[in-house]
């Protein structure tokens, strides 16, 4: 435990840097997150799993000599087929009830992955390389990997694409409509069945653009998703469903308070105050919520 | 109905005592089956009984498990000094400070975490729903992940309990531990019994149901709750402090805050049983462990896998549980009365 942040001004530029560039990925793992829990009511634990295998994508199409960063384009396209099967197979299931069964459901299917996963490529820690180089700022004081900045791009590239095929295309407008009211959006024609299945997949195919990008950038494993998962279920709850602008802030946020506790605490506490964060966070808003609640204390 | 229900626990009784005598083999099994049935019961009296889903009871189980045993090593030697020996023990227990050394462990190991329970019970249980499992696992990823930094307890090179004193020659020690647990499985279903008989389950029922109600029908809902957790605490704490002496190695993600094993196991047991049942825990858990076991031993590997293809199987299909199937088959033994009428035409509508 040093406190080198406070005694070199620079590493708090670089801390807050890095931050950012790994919040917006964040954010754009826990839109995916908004989505489906504003569209079915679904609070998936599998959400980092299908990170990781977006990641393991890119880095396959690495090993047999293919440039990973083509894996942003590649994963998303497998991933949302991933993700409609896993719709038909479970989550059609569970949709209509209560969300305690979709929480546990999907931490089966988190496990199922994690193992899968673990059997496919083994147990190593992972990266592929992208050979993009590294910027420095600031008399070389600060340094920041291309593939991190290239990673950002992407991230909010996909993120404002999204936004606008929500806005103007007929599947957003029925998306948009049923997560406002499923059964007035079925009496008008919407074949819900088929919004659901489509939310699923562009939610899975997010996750494969994600974890594309975190393989290229930061290493992957079978075993690491759940942080993820928690991440974007933090930044969800912090910025409110439906709520873009919030999900990027906080998300950028996440990233900087990581980066900081990274520095501060030492790299074996970053998972830990992770998790502590969203406890506290769901306290503090307990607390919040509580003073408005009215019944005997 | 009293009488036989009389007959059937002393009829258990017996057949606990004698268990390991009858299955020598089946010891340390026999024992992990009454942790694991100690586990399923307390998780119901949240789960089941009173509509909160945790995931984090495995936080007072991972406690009571690193307590039991840092206490037991800290009375007589220098702990850190014993963790960084690792495998190659300096130190030794006489066969009287291992026992005064476990006596007093469990103490600690069941207080701690009951007081643990008490003070961030407020906090916790104040949230709802999907909230409040989301909050709960967090809390044992979090103390997992924290207690794999903390050099004094073995930090991520895990901690070796003390090995058994030679005492009583080789079935000593498996019969030591088959008798705790099975001490502490009693101890658990005797309180779990009395308390479902009383008033309390009833307001732990009625919060299930709606607590909005129950608070504005002036129960003091958050009392009950945190008292309901503390229970669990206890019996969690207890467990995880044998279960640190059975298995002998003390790890902070794999054994102790063991969320993707341990943590829904107790989840599964009690919901494969059937949740807010007396008896549907304990079914569920002996059900679950002789399945795991099978699994375990002759798909090694894919152990996994089938844990999550169960999970999800048990969750969709079959979310009432054994018990809640039975209910439904034979409603009059379980003391519902059933109007045969009202009944048919039910079936009539659908």
């Amino acid at each position: 435990m040093d406190f080198l942040v406070f005694q070199y001004p620079m590493i708090t530029v670089q801390a807050c840097l890095d931050g950012i560039l790994l919040g917006v990925l964040f954010a754009l793992i826990a839109y995916g997150m908004a989505l489906q829990w504003g569209v079915m009511n679904i609070i998936n634990i599998a959400q980092g799993d299908l990170v990781i295998l977006g990641g393991y994508i890119a880095y396959f199409m690495y090993l047999y000599g293919i440039h990973p960063a083509w894996g942003v384009i590649v994963a998303p396209i497998i991933m949302y087929f991933v993700g409609i099967a896993i719709y038909k197979l479970v989550i059609n299931k569970v949709v209509d009830r209560d969300l305690f069964i979709s929480i546990l459901a999907t931490f089966g299917i988190s496990i199922l992955f994690m193992q899968l996963m673990n059997f496919a490529f083994g147990a190593d820690v992972v990266l592929a390389n992208s050979h993009y180089g590294t910027t420095m700022l600031f008399d070389n004081n600060v340094v920041l990997p291309n593939s991190k900045i290239f990673s950002a791009f992407i991230s909010i590239l996909f993120a404002v694409c999204l936004v606008i095929y929500m806005k103007k295309s007929k599947l957003g407008r029925a998306i948009r409509a049923t997560a406002q009211n499923a059964r007035a959006a079925k009496i008008l024609g919407v074949d819900t069945e088929k919004v659901y299945a489509a939310t699923f997949g562009i939610n899975a195919a997010l996750c494969g653009v994600a974890g594309a990008l975190i393989s290229i950038t930061f290493t992957i494993h079978p075993y690491m998703g759940l942080p993820y998962t928690i991440r974007s279920f933090m930044i969800v709850i912090v910025a409110g469903l439906g709520n873009l602008p919030g999900v990027a802030m906080s998300g950028m946020g996440l990233g900087v308070f990581e980066e900081f506790a990274d520095y501060i605490l030492g790299t074996e506490f970053r998972i830990g105050s992770v998790f502590l964060l969203l406890v506290l966070i769901l306290v503090y808003r307990r607390f919040k919520l509580s003073r408005k609640r009215e019944y005997l204390k | 109905m009293n009488k036989n229900n009389l007959i059937l626990y002393i009829g258990i009784l017996i057949f606990g005592l004698a268990a390991p005598f009858i299955f020598p083999a089946f010891k340390v099994q026999l024992s992990i089956l009454c942790i694991l049935i100690v586990l399923a019961t307390t998780w119901n009296i949240q789960g089941g009984e009173m509509g909160y889903n945790t995931f984090g009871n495995i936080l007072f189980y991972g406690l009571g498990m690193y307590l039991c045993a840092s206490v037991q090593v800290g009375m007589f030697f220098p702990l850190a000094e014993w963790t960084e020996s690792g495998g190659e023990k300096t130190f030794v227990h006489t066969p009287t400070q291992f026992f005064q050394g476990m006596a007093m462990g469990l103490v600690v190991a069941a207080v701690v975490p009951t007081i643990v329970a008490g003070l961030i019970g407020y906090a916790i249980l104040g949230l709802r729903g999907h909230y409040f499992a989301i909050c709960t696992l967090g809390l044992g990823v979090a103390a997992g992940e924290i207690s794999g930094g903390i050099e004094i307890i073995g930090a991520g090179q895990g901690f070796t309990t003390p090995p058994f004193p030679n005492v009583g020659g080789l079935e000593a020690r498996g019969e030591f531990f088959y008798f705790l647990s099975f001490i502490v499985l009693v101890l658990t279903f005797i309180t779990v019994k009395a308390i479902y008989s009383t008033r309390f389950k009833l307001i732990l029922n009625a919060i299930r149901d709606n607590e909005d109600k129950a608070e504005a029908m002036g129960i003091a809902t958050m009392k009950y709750k945190i008292i309901g957790w503390m229970i669990s605490a206890f019996f969690c704490g207890l467990a995880g402090g044998i279960m640190g002496g059975l298995v002998g190695y003390i790890d902070s993600t794999d054994v102790a805050f063991d969320g993707r094993e341990m943590g829904v196991f107790m989840v599964l047991m009690a919901i494969l049983g059937g949740k807010g049942t007396l008896w549907g825990p304990v079914i569920g858990a002996t059900i679950f462990h002789i399945f795991k076991e099978g699994f375990w031993t002759f798909f090694l590997g894919w152990q996994y896998v089938a844990l999550g293809v169960l999970i999800v199987v048990i969750v969709i299909y079959f979310p009432e549980g054994l018990m809640g199937w039975l209910r439904e088959k034979y409603p009059h033994r379980f003391g519902e009365v059933v109007d045969e009428a009202d009944r048919k035409a039910q079936v009539e509508i659908k």
